[in-house]
């Protein structure tokens, strides 16, 4: 019953009014649409749509060799693209047997925590347009900027990155990238700083935030929340520090928690994350100072995408390449769930392999999709005022939740 | 690691369910096991309340088609995970193609919701007691089950795509 909507024409009383939010409205962030009731403005009751930009990624995938299926992933969490990309890159790598170098592993948690970085400022900063404070919004930006910038020059693209390869990277990062995540690390903490100064104890956003859409640990469990949702009830579950990937064992941060799992406790959580994973960077930096600089992927020619210059001037990679790109890698027989820990939840990937060009069966754990089931049900007596600012807290991602 | 190991967790689940539990396997260091459609909520159930195991997660709940399996052509898949024990558990329960008929998992988790309206929006399995089974991501009118394997991706050399058919 409760994705049903309410109707009671026949009252004259209660006469009810249906809303459609969305799939356009400015405040859905996405192409969704909900189907409300209210009585004035509280509401009865909702049906959630997804769907609207459903592009069939898991059939795509199970017609793609590993390689190809790269820029799909990207295409999930593309305020993150990075650790989706990683993230599969580590499915397939659990599936190989291959261990990458540390220096890879770190420069891949630099990257990562550079794109849980992205993602945090563009939800917090949208948290705070909808409540009514754009300014924000508008300091944060500029190093959502700063951090595309650190992607073009280890990649060359900035959006939808591609930015890893079986065992590590396509090309070495360089001077300019290094100076610019050093630069990032300098100048980042004084904004979010005042990003903090100017919400947390601001009257008006304590009163939009505080005690809206309040949710129990029990209640986020039973609906299988993830990430930083998830945590702001209480529970300490994250990817990173349960079953660490990556390296992430090695460096020393904190899973920072809410208690009331409200929208406020949300924001902090998030925050708090964001000065996390400052943290774990800086760290990252000091570790690869004492690495051998000219690593940056395994030694698995049979697996490892070669770069371009390579193709050109070396005969192995030249076939290697051409194995590769025409799927003719020999692959193990084998399933395997491996989960990265994404912006907005754990990120999983599925995959079963027969040994043939492509996987069998991909499927994606997409944090979205699973977080968002809740939004109808817990908007039942809420404000509709509270049920925007619960969309965008809950940081859900069209592209992922659709898939 | 996790405070129980594969082994015990096998122990404790068997001890309990006996022959249901079939074709054990770990691969990558996740124990796997098949059971039955009679027993699968019980056994989630179990694993979600059992006061040493506490699977109080379902990560994940999806399915696979493969149609060479006589019999067992459709699998549902179920990845939970003991957050207090941090251990992850793999479950599946295979159907024939005719007889695509499974409880739903909504009674145990309120989350598997969703779950399961995408599983049979892609395979079209029958969860019986879902409170609201319809197609999630593809549109309502749809009369195929797109993820399973007798309808394959459309192929893009088709000769009624080319290009000098369209003046291009």
């Amino acid at each position: 019953m409760e994705n049903q909507l309410v109707f009671n024409d026949n009252d004259p009383q209660t006469e009810l009014s249906t809303l459609n939010l969305g799939p356009t409205h400015p405040a859905t962030h996405g192409v969704f649409q909900n189907v409300i009731q209210l009585d004035g403005e509280r509401i009865v009751s909702g049906v959630s749509t997804i769907g609207y930009i459903h592009r069939a990624f898991e059939k795509i995938a199970e017609h793609r060799p590993f390689y190809q299926i790269t820029p799909l992933t990207d295409r999930l969490n593309y305020c993150s693209s990075p650790i989706n990309n990683m993230g599969w890159h580590m499915t397939v790598e659990k599936l190989l047997n291959i261990q990458t170098p540390k220096r890879v592993d770190y420069l891949r948690i630099i990257v990562m925590e550079l794109a849980r970085l992205a993602d945090h400022i563009v939800c917090n900063g949208v948290l705070g347009v909808d409540t009514g404070a754009f300014t924000g919004f508008l300091y944060m930006m500029e190093y959502r900027e700063a951090i595309y910038e650190i992607y073009e020059e280890v990649c060359g693209s900035r959006l939808t990155t591609n930015i890893g390869r079986i065992g590590g990277f396509e090309r070495n990062f360089n001077d300019i990238a290094f100076n610019k995540i050093r630069k990032f690390l300098d100048d980042f903490p004084k904004v979010l700083k005042e990003f903090e100064n100017l919400f947390n104890r601001n009257r008006i956003f304590i009163d939009r935030t505080r005690g809206v859409a309040a949710t129990s640990a029990e209640t986020a469990l039973d609906y299988s929340w993830s990430g930083p949702i998830l945590r702001a009830t209480g529970v300490d579950y994250d990817v990173r520090a349960m079953n660490p990937y990556c390296s992430y064992d090695d460096l020393d941060f904190e899973v920072p928690v809410g208690n009331t799992g409200d929208v406020y406790d949300r924001f902090l959580v998030r925050n708090e994350e964001m000065w996390q994973s400052m943290r774990m960077i800086q760290q990252c930096l000091d570790k690869i100072a004492k690495e051998d600089p000219a690593i940056f992927h395994a030694d698995v020619p049979e697996f490892y995408l070669p770069p371009k210059e390579e193709v050109y001037n070396n005969m192995e990679a030249l076939i290697y390449h051409f194995k590769i790109v025409m799927g003719e890698i020999e692959t193990p027989v084998g399933e395997v769930y491996h989960s990265v820990e994404g912006a907005n939840g754990e990120l999983g990937f599925y995959l079963v392999n027969d040994g043939g060009r492509t996987p069998y069966r991909l499927h994606f754990r997409r944090p979205s999709f699973i977080n968002y089931q809740m939004y109808a049900p817990m908007s039942r007596g809420m404000l509709l005022s509270d049920a925007i600012i619960n969309m965008s807290s809950l940081n859900v991602i069209a592209g992922e939740l659709d898939a | 690691m996790g405070k129980i190991t594969n082994e015990e967790l096998l122990q404790k689940v068997t001890a309990q369910f006996g022959e249901t539990v079939t074709n054990v396997s770990m691969p990558y260091d996740l124990l796997t096991f098949e059971t039955t459609r009679e027993n699968i909520i019980e056994l989630l159930a179990w694993l979600k309340t059992d006061a040493v195991l506490q699977f109080i997660y379902l990560t994940d709940l999806t399915a696979i088609h493969l149609p060479e399996q006589t019999g067992k052509e459709i699998g549902v898949i179920y990845h939970l995970h003991s957050l207090v024990n941090n251990v992850r558990l793999r479950i599946k329960v295979f159907m024939a193609d005719g007889d695509l008929n499974i409880p739903s998992a909504t009674r145990v988790w309120r989350g598997a919701n969703w779950m399961e309206r995408e599983t049979y929006d892609f395979f079209g399995i029958n969860f019986e007691g879902h409170p609201d089974l319809r197609r999630i991501l593809n549109v309502d009118d749809m009369t195929v089950f797109p993820m399973r394997r007798e309808y394959p991706l459309e192929d893009p050399n088709r000769v009624d795509k080319k290009d000098y058919f369209f003046g291009r």
